[in-house]
């Protein structure tokens, strides 16, 4: 990809946050480009989620500039944000299905939402869906409270990806899952992210999936973000960074 | 909020809009398909597509090479088609679409599952009889686990007193105490005032026809002492602390605290739900005495504006209405009402499942359950007094 026809869909100038007089972002610029997935990591409490939360509208930024498919998302009205929110998906940390809808129903919000489908393709869009995310179809029925975490999380990136979005915005899409399906969320973001043309904003633990999917990393240490790809980043100074990349966890996950 | 229209028909694309041209040419079927073949059209394709005249036709042609944009509702409306015209016999049809879309039109056609989601229909009578035969296994299974609880917590109450040395424990014990009681007082104190002041001015109007307020005050003294006090306090106490003790309990169980506890050997009977039980057993009375005097000031002020009749006179007046039977008939539900309402309390927190809508859904079961419990064993106690004679 050559950088001249790079078209960005998410674009940060200057966004500061803070939480509870703690400075959680310093100005911070990040551009995200259409087709890549980026992976944002970071120690807990860094402001990971915070971020996503600003870019996504959840948070207004205390001061800043948060543009998405370049519209500001900071004075869009509610007209505007919708057709925003239609192109974008957020799998959140812990699924956040509807918990008193069955896992069909919860796939099936955006599409009542957005579209004017009739019920039997909805169902039938429906069942294409879980099958994409890797979830049996006995699954359809059931409430959330009866899935486990990894099965949670399935659901939600169905229901996130329910509308084809463009953009989608995964927090911590791996953690607590065990190693077998990590993987397999691995090659799935992967997956639909090559056939779709999805660009994807994750915010991570992992580094086996760091590795596996991103293309680009973002690291926020200090409040400040580092943006590159996982080689370049090795050869950072940050101790924090370093001590990320070259740790026992690290090098074991990233060989040289 | 429903859009009209869906935003991307009319804004980004409206060049886009999809299309299908279906020909034929002797026994062939050609599908020419254009346009943007996306979510936001599929409305419009589903039925084209699922109209199509298949008569006659014993070969099949899907020219896909015109679609301008494709995601994955797009793929399967082209893969339900095909797969159609497979299972009606007409040989697999070849489906050109540009070079871009391949890709994720292979991944659908392999990730496809032909049985669409069935979403069951929530009113029917099948639905209904199942609801029915649900919820009357709840009920016979909510019986069972009362029962066990009981047991459970009696066990436990002999187990403190019978114990060499007693394990209750002092400082939870005290803490519930301050919560259940102390940090009650404010509400139920002006709650009460302002029952006293409504029951007084209430007898006060209709007394005043016949020329007997003074009565008022025997009205206000014999059924704040013997009935409204305590009911009153114990409901203010069910909504109060009934609803926090599940929400407590139920929120630890949600959080697997329970479980923590169970193995770290400590007994969740003891530990959580004994020192609240107890607690609001000494409490409630006391409240309730609280709750009375309240009432009684707030009817004396009333007396005083509305009547004229001064404090002495009705210290004097009540005085001669009551004697410490009266109170004495009210304090003592007051333990019983405590018991029911902190069992319950505690009892619907254990049965929290392990979901955040649990919470919510039991601690407003748990404040209906025991108000109307407390309802119940009022009545039950009126009874009781009449043939006792009290």
């Amino acid at each position: 990809m050559s950088d001249a026809r790079k078209e960005m869909v998410i674009r940060l100038r200057g966004v500061m946050n803070s939480v509870g007089g703690r400075v959680l972002h310093d100005h911070v610029d990040l551009d995200v480009y259409r087709g890549e997935v980026l992976g944002v990591v970071g120690g807990s409490g860094a402001g990971k989620s915070v971020l996503l939360q600003s870019i996504v509208g959840l948070r207004r930024p205390a001061e800043g500039l948060v543009e998405v498919f370049g519209k500001n998302i900071m004075d869009t009205d509610e007209a505007g944000l919708r057709e925003l929110q239609m192109r974008w998906g957020v799998l959140f940390q812990e699924g956040a299905l509807f918990s008193s809808q069955t896992v069909a129903e919860n796939i099936q919000v955006p599409l009542n939402e957005y579209t004017k489908m009739p019920q039997r393709l909805k169902n039938e869009v429906t069942a294409m869906k879980l099958s994409m995310v890797g979830l049996p179809e006995g699954t359809a029925q059931k409430h959330p409270s009866e899935l486990s975490g990894g099965m949670k999380k399935r659901a939600g990136l169905a229901r996130a990806l329910a509308l084809d979005p463009e953009l989608v915005f995964l927090d911590e899409p791996t953690s607590g899952l065990d190693p077998i399906s990590a993987n397999m969320f691995d090659t799935l973001v992967r997956g639909l992210q090559k056939s779709l043309g999805l660009t994807v904003f994750m915010v991570t633990h992992d580094l086996d999936t760091l590795k596996a999917t991103t293309d680009r990393v973002a690291v926020l240490v200090n409040g400040k973000l580092k943006v590159g790809t996982i080689d370049s980043l090795r050869d950072e100074s940050d101790p924090w960074i370093k001590e990320y990349f070259s740790g026992a966890r690290g090098r074991a996950a990233l060989p040289n | 909020m429903r859009p009209d229209t869906s935003p991307a028909d009319d804004a980004t694309d409206s060049e886009a809009r999809p299309w299908l041209e279906v020909s034929r040419t002797l026994r062939k079927l050609r599908l020419t398909a254009g346009g943007s073949w996306t979510v936001h059209h599929a409305a419009t394709l589903d039925p084209l597509l699922r109209d199509i005249d298949m008569s006659g036709a014993s070969q099949v042609e899907i020219d896909g090479s015109g679609i301008a944009g494709l995601d994955s509702t797009g793929c399967w409306l082209i893969v339900r088609t095909k797969l159609g015209f497979e299972n009606a016999g007409l040989g697999v049809p070849v489906v050109a679409v540009p070079e871009i879309y391949a890709p994720l039109l292979a991944m659908i056609e392999t990730e496809h599952v032909t049985a669409p989601v069935v979403i069951p229909k929530r009113h029917t009578l099948e639905a209904f009889l199942e609801q029915t035969g649900r919820a009357t296994f709840h009920v016979l299974a909510q019986g069972y686990g009362i029962l066990g609880y009981l047991g459970r917590v009696t066990v436990e109450w002999f187990k403190i007193f019978s114990a060499p040395r007693g394990t209750l424990r002092v400082t939870a014990l005290i803490h519930q105490i301050e919560e259940v009681g102390i940090n009650a007082l404010p509400i139920i104190g002006l709650l009460m005032f302002l029952m006293g002041v409504v029951l007084a001015y209430q007898g006060a109007d209709q007394l005043k026809r016949f020329d007997l307020e003074i009565l008022t005050i025997n009205a206000l003294g014999i059924g704040v002492l013997r009935e409204i006090g305590v009911l009153f306090t114990a409901i203010i106490v069910a909504g109060r602390s009934g609803s926090a003790f599940t929400a407590q309990i139920g929120t630890m169980k949600v959080n697997e605290e329970l479980d923590a506890m169970q193995t770290m050997g400590l007994n969740v009977v003891d530990v959580l739900i004994l020192p609240r039980v107890i607690a609001l057993v000494i409490a409630l009375p006391f409240l309730t005495f609280f709750a009375d005097v309240m009432a009684m000031i707030g009817g004396a002020v009333m007396c005083y504006f509305d009547l004229g009749i001064t404090i002495p006179q009705f210290m004097r007046q009540l005085h001669e209405a009551i004697d410490l039977n009266t109170l004495l008939v009210g304090l003592i539900k007051a333990p019983v009402f405590a018991y029911v309402i902190a069992m319950v309390g505690c009892y619907e927190g254990m049965n929290v499942e392990r979901n955040a809508a649990s919470v919510g859904k039991l601690t407003t079961r748990s404040v209906v359950e025991s108000v109307f419990l407390v309802i119940v064993l009022d009545a039950g106690f009126s009874v009781l007094f009449s043939i006792l004679g009290i």
